[in-house]
């Protein structure tokens, strides 16, 4: 019975898509029913040939790690996506000609840049956020993920938002928020999906088998909970039509820039760093093999992390319409945000002591220290750039795109590349990764893409911000806006290198980790008898 | 995963290691707790940490006071130094107004054609036009002045003109704009489309496309050239001029030059007789005040062709 209500709605969903696609107002709206159509249709297939047989048995003593085995290749795969097209518009910035005729309305900087961002930080940041949420709970909990398949609802539903948003971006279906792009449909799907992620996570914690809430599942939960209300507040919004893509917006003025800086802060402060957070707290300890350094140091800044994050947006709209109190408020409560901020990196850090000879042998646990180094970094950085003073100079320039990409790169990038290095060889049961020297290769290019990159945006972003507000004696402007761009075109050229080393280091892990499935031997039990011979 | 293999050439063979079974201090207590193995050490906070998250929070609190911060139910708290960004603004604006009053004074005062006879004045307005220029006017002309050939900005460099060189004329250009429809003043002039509305045929655009390289000094057929000076007299020598000077009075460029608005090659002469131009300026005279129109007249006129 059961069986017959689900292929009755999957072809009613199919049959509906299909009848939308022939009638849709843009070509965004017409591929996502189409796409939505294939999805329903083919899940409709695959459902009438499972007719009648029984639901597949699983152990409910054994952890679920099949859906973890697939976010693992997503979250590598979303990755060098989403650092290619970063090379590409960087290349783009340097080289304009490569905005090329043929490809205007679909390929020009305007239409790659959100799909950058979008794939680093959903695609790659996500699907790292959601399989090492998964991995983590159950280990931590000692319980299988709850819901069943819900969990493999959560990993394909987030694929599905990830393609509707890639393909709404070339096609130009925008609704113009900065990290906050994609439009109605997208965002009432990944709300079901986000709901469902929240539930496969509660459900496994409230069967936990252990007295107490790990660390990271805090985090992990704080960045579900937040991630959920950041979406649904800021996409408050009134479709103009269930046959096309556009919305309206709710709020307006700046009372939509400061719900959007709302939104867009707390993305950074909650998706890329209370989660990345949580898997910092399993993954350190795991692969250093030391006990975490201090448990009031993390129970203390978690709190005041979660409480001093959901007031900085403000700080992104320092001087403009947003009144001076809000703009006081955003900066004050950054500025508090530092030490609260720094504990996380403390506790990484110190973590290691008594194990730091492990940096010199093992170039995971490297790789991880220097992503808590320049968390600690962009943490400092941050609080900075938010002083009213320090922002006159820096907002609008490349500084800031500099310190987004010393926190995304540094810390979310280099934290995901040593979680990757530490699951694959475990969800695979292989020996060990197939080669270490490999992994230093892919430590050493990221690091020095990293560093060209920060730097290169350092000197363009100060400069620019010292020639944008360069006036004579008369108060006469001394440069016009293209002489600055011109003036950019050297650095331009290093960050694009710094995003080339950085991506190769990315394929480098890529072919680590496959030759590690492929070729490295299934790892014996450790108490397998030797056989005589 | 960390056991010393031989690939991995990150450690030196010769060095010493510490000895991990040997512990140089007694660990600190753990909460007792564990999962999946990873247990907690009952450290105190770092006492560095917290008095500097002690100090920031006093620090916020103090800026708190200082400036404008909290919402009350009509207004905001406006903080006790008085501090408002838009008030910064208006007081740096005012210091430079009135550091430069009497030159913008000056400025409106002199006719414009005197400008250049006085070196001080013409100093000011050239940095003051240049100023506005690199502003509100680089976008199309190029910081330069250069302008964009391809896309009919005019070069501002050269002593070619559309619509006249003398300083009056730059003026009166820059203040109400051409063939715009925010101003009755801004003024106009509309080449036909000889080939899109049927005026001339094919044939015949050929022949004056011919013409015109011919006249222009370039390589083209001499037999399409002089069948094209027929075409020429009877559709074009009414605004160019019989020898091709143009016509500052109705914005007709001179085609006996080597300097071109949209290009003077072949394909681009024929496309702009074939479907005609139809370039825009915006005025700029509610945009700027009357002193800054003046200063970036006198700055274009100065840049290489005024007359």
């Amino acid at each position: 019975m059961w069986d017959f209500v689900k292929l009755f709605v999957l072809a009613a969903i199919a049959i509906f898509a299909a009848y939308i696609a022939s009638y849709a107002r843009d070509p965004a709206h017409m591929v996502h029913m189409v796409i939505i159509m294939l999805v329903a249709g083919g899940l409709f297939i695959w459902q009438i040939r499972r007719v009648g047989e029984p639901a597949a048995a699983h152990d409910p003593t054994q952890y679920m790690d099949g859906v973890i085995r697939y976010g693992v290749i997503a979250t590598a795969f979303w990755g060098v996506v989403g650092f290619l097209v970063g090379v590409v518009i960087a290349l783009q910035l340097t080289w304009p000609e490569l905005n090329f005729t043929w490809a205007q309305g679909y390929l020009n900087f305007g239409r790659l840049r959100p799909l950058h961002t979008s794939a680093v930080i959903f695609a790659f940041g996500g699907n790292a956020l959601i399989a090492s949420a998964f991995y983590v709970v159950q280990r931590t909990s000692a319980a299988r993920l709850w819901g069943g398949n819900l969990a493999w609802f959560v990993f394909w539903g987030y694929q599905l938002f990830i393609v509707l948003a890639a393909t709404g971006y070339v096609l130009g279906s925008t609704q113009g928020q900065e990290y906050a792009e994609p439009e109605w449909l997208a965002n009432l799907w990944l709300t079901i999906v986000w709901v469902a992620f929240l539930g496969v996570f509660l459900g496994t914690l409230i069967n936990r088998r252990e007295p107490h809430i790990y660390v990271a599942n805090w985090f992990y939960l704080a960045f579900i909970v937040t991630v959920a209300m950041l979406h649904v507040v800021n996409n408050v919004q009134v479709p103009v039509s269930v046959y096309g893509s556009t919305s309206i917006p709710v709020w307006s003025g700046v009372q939509s820039a400061m719900i959007q800086w709302w939104y867009g802060h707390n993305a950074v402060g909650f998706f890329l760093t209370a989660g990345f957070l949580g898997m910092m707290y399993y993954f350190i300890p795991k692969q250093a093999e030391r006990p975490v350094y201090s448990y009031k140091l993390s129970i203390i800044h978690f709190w005041a992390l979660i409480f001093l994050y959901i007031w900085a947006g403000p700080h992104h709209l320092h001087y403009t319409a947003l009144p001076d109190w809000a703009q006081t408020l955003g900066m004050t409560f950054s500025i508090m945000l530092w030490m609260p901020s720094w504990g996380g990196m403390i506790n990484g850090l110190m973590t290691l002591s008594g194990a730091w000879d492990k940096l010199r042998t093992d170039p995971v646990i490297r790789m991880m220290v220097v992503a808590v180094g320049f968390y600690g970094m962009a943490t400092f950085e941050g609080p900075m750039m938010s002083i009213r003073a320090v922002n006159s100079l820096s907002h609008y320039t490349d500084w800031t795109i500099g310190h987004v990409h010393s926190g995304a790169l540094g810390w979310n990038g280099m934290i995901t590349f040593g979680m990757l290095y530490y699951l694959v060889p475990r969800l695979w049961k292989r020996d060990g990764l197939y080669s270490l020297s490999l992994v230093s290769w892919h430590f050493w290019l990221a690091t020095i893409g990293i560093v060209l990159y920060a730097a290169s945006m350092w000197v363009t972003g100060i400069m620019e911000g010292l020639m944008w507000r360069q006036v004579d004696a008369q108060g006469f402007l001394v440069n016009s806006f293209a002489d600055t761009v011109a003036a950019k075109f050297p650095m331009y050229v290093v960050r694009s290198l710094g995003g080339v080393l950085f991506l190769a280091g990315a394929i480098i892990m890529c072919y680590n980790l496959w030759k590690t499935v492929t070729s490295v031997g299934e790892k014996k039990p450790a108490a397998a008898a030797v056989p005589a011979e | 995963m960390v056991e010393k293999t031989p690939e991995n050439k990150v450690q030196p063979a010769e060095r010493q290691y510490p000895d991990p079974k040997k512990k140089l201090k007694q660990d600190p207590p753990t909460t007792g707790h564990s999962w999946d193995g990873i247990e907690e050490y009952d450290n105190p906070m770092p006492r560095w940490w917290l008095w500097t998250f002690y100090i920031t929070i006093i620090w916020a609190v103090i800026y708190m006071i200082l400036y404008p911060a909290w919402p009350l139910v009509n207004r905001a708290t406006s903080g006790i130094l008085g501090y408002s960004s838009r008030g910064e603004v208006a007081a740096e604006i005012a210091s430079f107004e009135e550091r430069n009053q009497v030159w913008f004074t000056r400025l409106m005062e002199a006719e414009l054609e005197d400008i250049s006879a006085d070196p001080e004045l013409r100093g000011f307005a050239v940095n003051a036009g240049a100023a506005v220029f690199r502003a509100q006017c680089s976008q199309c002309h190029g910081a330069g002045g250069a302008g964009v050939q391809a896309a009919g900005y005019p070069n501002l460099l050269n002593d070619e003109w559309l619509w006249g060189g003398t300083i009056d004329d730059i003026h009166e250009t820059i203040r109400y704009g051409i063939r715009n429809d925010d101003y009755d003043f801004a003024r106009w002039s509309q080449m036909p489309a000889f080939g899109a509305d049927e005026l001339l045929d094919v044939e015949e655009i050929d022949q004056v496309v011919h013409y015109v390289l011919r006249m222009s000094g370039q390589d083209h057929d001499a037999d399409l050239a002089e069948a094209g000076a027929e075409v020429y007299e009877w559709n074009c020598a009414s605004c160019h001029g019989d020898e091709g000077h143009g016509d500052y009075a109705q914005g007709a460029p001179a085609l006996n030059t080597a300097i071109w608005l949209y290009g003077g090659d072949y394909d681009t002469l024929f496309e702009s007789v074939y479907y005609s131009r139809f370039g825009i300026m915006p005025g700029f005279a509610s945009r700027l005040r009357d002193a800054e129109i003046r200063a970036v007249a006198a700055y274009v006129h100065q840049l290489g062709g005024g007359q």
